[in-house]
Protein backbone atom coordinates (compact mmCIF):
# COMPACT_ATOMS: atom_id res chain seq x y z
CA UNK A 1 0.00 0.00 0.00
CA UNK A 2 1.73 2.70 -0.89
CA UNK A 3 -1.09 5.94 -0.09
CA UNK A 4 -3.93 7.29 -0.65
CA UNK A 5 -3.49 7.89 -4.65
CA UNK A 6 -6.16 6.87 -6.90
CA UNK A 7 -4.56 3.47 -8.76
CA UNK A 8 -6.04 2.57 -12.19
CA UNK A 9 -5.51 -0.13 -14.32
CA UNK A 10 -5.16 1.34 -18.05
CA UNK A 11 -8.39 2.21 -19.91
CA UNK A 12 -8.13 5.81 -18.72
CA UNK A 13 -9.19 7.45 -21.80
CA UNK A 14 -5.88 8.67 -23.15
CA UNK A 15 -6.99 10.55 -26.35
CA UNK A 16 -5.14 9.26 -29.43
CA UNK A 17 -3.40 12.27 -30.27
CA UNK A 18 0.01 11.95 -32.65
CA UNK A 19 2.73 13.00 -31.07
CA UNK A 20 4.59 15.60 -33.53
CA UNK A 21 8.03 15.31 -31.40
CA UNK A 22 10.70 14.47 -33.09
CA UNK A 23 13.38 16.74 -32.38
CA UNK A 24 16.41 17.08 -29.32
CA UNK A 25 17.00 13.43 -30.11
CA UNK A 26 13.48 12.33 -29.10
CA UNK A 27 11.87 9.80 -31.04
CA UNK A 28 7.99 10.38 -32.11
CA UNK A 29 5.53 8.39 -30.91
CA UNK A 30 1.85 8.01 -30.48
CA UNK A 31 0.25 8.59 -27.46
CA UNK A 32 -1.99 5.37 -27.92
CA UNK A 33 0.70 3.22 -28.51
CA UNK A 34 3.49 4.36 -26.09
CA UNK A 35 0.44 3.66 -23.16
CA UNK A 36 -0.65 0.37 -24.12
CA UNK A 37 2.13 -0.74 -22.67
CA UNK A 38 1.33 0.39 -19.61
CA UNK A 39 -0.63 -1.70 -16.97
CA UNK A 40 -0.29 0.06 -13.49
CA UNK A 41 -1.56 3.92 -13.16
CA UNK A 42 -1.27 5.96 -10.70
CA UNK A 43 -2.81 9.46 -10.00
CA UNK A 44 -1.09 11.65 -7.63
CA UNK A 45 -1.28 15.57 -6.34
CA UNK A 46 1.37 17.83 -7.46
CA UNK A 47 3.34 17.84 -3.98
CA UNK A 48 6.13 16.39 -3.03
CA UNK A 49 5.37 13.78 -0.33
CA UNK A 50 3.39 12.23 -3.05
CA UNK A 51 5.90 11.90 -5.51
CA UNK A 52 8.10 10.08 -3.21
CA UNK A 53 5.14 7.62 -2.69
CA UNK A 54 5.50 7.06 -6.32
CA UNK A 55 9.42 7.14 -6.29
CA UNK A 56 9.60 4.93 -3.26
CA UNK A 57 7.19 2.32 -4.90
CA UNK A 58 8.54 2.08 -8.14
CA UNK A 59 12.22 1.51 -6.60
CA UNK A 60 10.47 -1.42 -4.76
CA UNK A 61 8.70 -2.80 -8.09
CA UNK A 62 12.68 -2.37 -9.89
CA UNK A 63 14.09 -4.13 -7.09
CA UNK A 64 11.45 -6.98 -6.96
CA UNK A 65 12.05 -7.11 -10.41
CA UNK A 66 15.87 -7.76 -10.19
CA UNK A 67 17.08 -4.62 -11.96
CA UNK A 68 20.79 -3.65 -10.72
CA UNK A 69 20.94 -1.13 -8.03
CA UNK A 70 22.76 0.98 -11.01
CA UNK A 71 19.76 0.91 -13.34
CA UNK A 72 17.44 1.48 -10.19
CA UNK A 73 19.42 4.89 -9.42
CA UNK A 74 19.88 5.80 -12.86
CA UNK A 75 15.74 5.77 -12.94
CA UNK A 76 15.05 7.68 -10.07
CA UNK A 77 17.43 10.23 -10.41
CA UNK A 78 15.65 11.01 -14.07
CA UNK A 79 12.19 9.88 -12.28
CA UNK A 80 12.58 12.52 -9.93
CA UNK A 81 13.87 15.40 -12.44
CA UNK A 82 10.79 14.47 -14.56
CA UNK A 83 8.48 14.92 -11.64
CA UNK A 84 9.93 18.07 -10.82
CA UNK A 85 9.49 19.38 -13.92
CA UNK A 86 6.08 18.12 -14.47
CA UNK A 87 4.97 19.77 -10.89
CA UNK A 88 6.93 22.38 -11.05
CA UNK A 89 6.84 23.70 -14.88
CA UNK A 90 3.59 21.49 -15.97
CA UNK A 91 0.85 21.79 -12.99
CA UNK A 92 2.63 25.37 -11.38
CA UNK A 93 2.39 23.93 -8.07
CA UNK A 94 -1.05 23.71 -8.20
CA UNK A 95 -2.28 21.04 -5.73
CA UNK A 96 -5.37 20.79 -7.01
CA UNK A 97 -3.70 19.84 -10.40
CA UNK A 98 -2.54 15.85 -10.83
CA UNK A 99 0.02 13.47 -12.45
CA UNK A 100 -0.57 10.68 -13.90
CA UNK A 101 2.04 8.26 -13.61
CA UNK A 102 1.86 4.96 -15.75
CA UNK A 103 4.71 2.25 -15.60
CA UNK A 104 5.59 -1.40 -16.64
CA UNK A 105 8.76 -3.05 -15.33
CA UNK A 106 9.28 -5.69 -17.58
CA UNK A 107 11.93 -8.47 -18.20
CA UNK A 108 14.11 -6.41 -20.62
CA UNK A 109 13.11 -2.79 -19.90
CA UNK A 110 11.25 -0.59 -17.77
CA UNK A 111 8.50 1.84 -18.95
CA UNK A 112 7.10 5.18 -17.53
CA UNK A 113 5.22 7.76 -18.66
CA UNK A 114 4.24 11.11 -16.47
CA UNK A 115 1.66 13.64 -17.51
CA UNK A 116 0.75 16.73 -15.83
CA UNK A 117 -2.06 19.13 -16.65
CA UNK A 118 -0.29 21.79 -18.40
CA UNK A 119 -0.25 22.99 -21.83
CA UNK A 120 2.43 21.17 -22.47
CA UNK A 121 6.00 22.25 -24.41
CA UNK A 122 8.86 21.81 -27.30
CA UNK A 123 11.22 20.13 -25.71
CA UNK A 124 13.03 21.50 -29.15
CA UNK A 125 12.76 24.95 -27.81
CA UNK A 126 14.62 24.61 -24.62
CA UNK A 127 18.21 26.13 -25.15
CA UNK A 128 21.16 23.55 -25.06
CA UNK A 129 22.69 23.71 -21.30
CA UNK A 130 25.91 23.29 -22.41
CA UNK A 131 26.18 25.77 -24.60
CA UNK A 132 28.12 28.64 -22.79
CA UNK A 133 25.69 31.18 -22.58
CA UNK A 134 23.53 28.52 -20.74
CA UNK A 135 26.15 26.62 -18.70
CA UNK A 136 25.42 29.17 -15.81
CA UNK A 137 21.62 29.59 -16.02
CA UNK A 138 18.65 27.25 -14.99
CA UNK A 139 17.21 25.85 -18.00
CA UNK A 140 17.51 22.29 -19.24
CA UNK A 141 19.59 20.84 -17.16
CA UNK A 142 16.96 19.00 -15.91
CA UNK A 143 16.22 17.49 -19.51
CA UNK A 144 20.08 16.62 -19.93
CA UNK A 145 19.93 14.41 -16.87
CA UNK A 146 17.03 12.90 -17.74
CA UNK A 147 18.21 11.54 -21.25
CA UNK A 148 21.55 10.67 -20.07
CA UNK A 149 19.96 7.90 -17.15
CA UNK A 150 17.57 6.38 -19.13
CA UNK A 151 17.56 4.75 -22.82
CA UNK A 152 14.95 7.01 -24.28
CA UNK A 153 12.91 9.69 -23.53
CA UNK A 154 10.48 11.47 -25.58
CA UNK A 155 7.53 13.81 -25.37
CA UNK A 156 3.91 12.96 -26.62
CA UNK A 157 1.59 16.01 -27.40
CA UNK A 158 0.71 18.31 -26.69
CA UNK A 159 3.92 18.41 -24.50
CA UNK A 160 2.98 17.30 -20.97
CA UNK A 161 3.59 13.79 -21.01
CA UNK A 162 7.05 12.52 -21.09
CA UNK A 163 7.88 9.03 -21.56
CA UNK A 164 10.90 7.49 -20.92
CA UNK A 165 12.38 3.99 -20.95
CA UNK A 166 15.31 2.30 -19.04
CA UNK A 167 16.39 -1.07 -20.76
CA UNK A 168 17.79 -3.42 -18.16
CA UNK A 169 22.12 -3.33 -17.45
CA UNK A 170 22.96 -6.25 -20.52
CA UNK A 171 20.15 -5.62 -22.58
CA UNK A 172 20.92 -2.75 -24.50
CA UNK B 1 4.51 28.32 13.74
CA UNK B 2 6.51 27.48 10.58
CA UNK B 3 9.14 25.15 10.48
CA UNK B 4 13.24 25.80 11.71
CA UNK B 5 14.86 25.53 8.91
CA UNK B 6 17.06 22.25 8.75
CA UNK B 7 20.92 22.88 9.35
CA UNK B 8 22.53 21.82 5.89
CA UNK B 9 26.07 23.02 6.23
CA UNK B 10 28.81 22.64 9.00
CA UNK B 11 31.04 25.05 8.80
CA UNK B 12 34.36 25.57 10.82
CA UNK B 13 36.76 28.07 9.45
CA UNK B 14 40.55 27.20 8.85
CA UNK B 15 43.44 29.68 8.05
CA UNK B 16 40.64 31.96 6.26
CA UNK B 17 39.26 29.38 4.44
CA UNK B 18 35.78 28.06 5.06
CA UNK B 19 35.72 24.73 5.31
CA UNK B 20 32.00 23.70 4.70
CA UNK B 21 30.42 20.10 4.98
CA UNK B 22 27.16 19.58 3.47
CA UNK B 23 25.39 17.47 6.31
CA UNK B 24 22.39 16.57 3.95
CA UNK B 25 22.92 12.93 2.09
CA UNK B 26 20.14 13.70 -0.12
CA UNK B 27 19.05 17.17 -1.97
CA UNK B 28 16.50 16.41 -3.81
CA UNK B 29 13.55 17.99 -2.40
CA UNK B 30 11.96 21.17 -3.19
CA UNK B 31 11.92 22.61 0.30
CA UNK B 32 15.40 21.46 1.15
CA UNK B 33 16.80 23.13 -1.91
CA UNK B 34 15.66 26.56 -1.17
CA UNK B 35 17.29 26.15 1.69
CA UNK B 36 19.92 24.52 0.91
CA UNK B 37 20.59 27.78 -1.70
CA UNK B 38 19.53 29.83 1.13
CA UNK B 39 21.82 28.60 3.40
CA UNK B 40 25.13 28.90 0.98
CA UNK B 41 24.45 32.16 0.05
CA UNK B 42 24.42 33.08 3.23
CA UNK B 43 28.42 31.78 3.22
CA UNK B 44 28.97 35.06 1.61
CA UNK B 45 26.04 37.26 2.26
CA UNK B 46 25.78 36.92 6.17
CA UNK B 47 29.08 35.30 7.33
CA UNK B 48 31.34 37.29 4.75
CA UNK B 49 33.51 34.10 3.71
CA UNK B 50 35.18 34.81 0.30
CA UNK B 51 37.45 31.24 0.48
CA UNK B 52 34.58 28.10 0.60
CA UNK B 53 35.82 25.06 0.75
CA UNK B 54 32.77 22.47 -0.05
CA UNK B 55 32.94 18.88 1.06
CA UNK B 56 30.63 16.70 -0.60
CA UNK B 57 31.37 13.61 1.38
CA UNK B 58 28.20 12.75 2.93
CA UNK B 59 26.13 13.72 -0.22
CA UNK B 60 24.43 10.89 -1.70
CA UNK B 61 22.29 12.39 -4.26
CA UNK B 62 22.12 15.95 -6.28
CA UNK B 63 19.08 16.73 -8.42
CA UNK B 64 19.78 19.18 -11.31
CA UNK B 65 17.85 22.23 -9.26
CA UNK B 66 20.43 21.79 -6.09
CA UNK B 67 23.12 22.21 -8.88
CA UNK B 68 21.62 25.50 -9.86
CA UNK B 69 22.07 26.53 -6.45
CA UNK B 70 25.93 25.61 -6.52
CA UNK B 71 26.14 28.27 -9.80
CA UNK B 72 24.59 31.28 -7.69
CA UNK B 73 27.18 30.66 -5.07
CA UNK B 74 30.36 30.74 -7.52
CA UNK B 75 28.79 34.02 -8.60
CA UNK B 76 28.67 35.51 -5.53
CA UNK B 77 32.39 34.50 -4.48
CA UNK B 78 33.18 35.87 -8.31
CA UNK B 79 31.72 39.20 -6.98
CA UNK B 80 33.77 39.64 -4.31
CA UNK B 81 36.86 38.31 -5.90
CA UNK B 82 36.44 34.96 -3.75
CA UNK B 83 37.88 31.53 -4.40
CA UNK B 84 35.40 28.29 -4.22
CA UNK B 85 36.72 24.55 -4.35
CA UNK B 86 34.56 21.62 -4.21
CA UNK B 87 35.72 17.77 -3.04
CA UNK B 88 35.12 14.35 -1.91
CA UNK B 89 32.71 14.46 -4.80
CA UNK B 90 31.29 10.49 -5.16
CA UNK B 91 31.42 9.46 -8.28
CA UNK B 92 27.48 8.92 -9.01
CA UNK B 93 27.18 12.32 -8.25
CA UNK B 94 30.24 13.56 -10.17
CA UNK B 95 28.39 11.80 -13.12
CA UNK B 96 25.87 14.98 -12.46
CA UNK B 97 28.57 17.31 -12.58
CA UNK B 98 30.05 15.92 -15.91
CA UNK B 99 26.68 15.51 -17.66
CA UNK B 100 25.51 19.15 -16.90
CA UNK B 101 29.25 20.44 -17.79
CA UNK B 102 30.00 21.82 -14.70
CA UNK B 103 32.64 19.88 -14.37
CA UNK B 104 34.13 22.49 -16.66
CA UNK B 105 33.01 25.59 -14.28
CA UNK B 106 33.74 24.51 -11.07
CA UNK B 107 37.55 23.64 -9.21
CA UNK B 108 36.76 20.14 -8.09
CA UNK B 109 39.70 18.03 -6.01
CA UNK B 110 39.16 14.34 -4.88
CA UNK B 111 40.41 15.42 -0.99
CA UNK B 112 39.87 17.91 0.41
CA UNK B 113 43.29 18.99 1.71
CA UNK B 114 44.13 19.50 -2.17
CA UNK B 115 41.41 21.54 -2.31
CA UNK B 116 42.25 23.62 1.03
CA UNK B 117 45.80 24.36 -1.03
CA UNK B 118 43.99 25.67 -3.68
CA UNK B 119 42.33 28.22 -2.05
CA UNK B 120 45.32 29.12 0.23
CA UNK B 121 47.19 30.01 -3.03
Amino acid sequence: MIGPFVHLRLGLGFSPRIARFGTFGMPVRSRTSALQSLPECFVIPSDACAAHRIRDHIATRLREGGYPERDVLDVLQALDEAMVNAIKHGNCCDSKKMLRISFCVDQDCFQICIEDEGQGFDPANIADPLSPECLEIPCGRGLLMMRHYMSEVSYLEPGNAVMMVKKRCGCE
Amino acid sequence: MAAQPKRLLEVQTIDNVAHVSITQGRILDDQIIQQFGEQLNSLVDQSGHERILLNFGKVEYLSSAALGKLVVLRKKIEAVKGKLALSNIDPTIFEAFKITGFDRIFKIFDEEQEASQFLQK
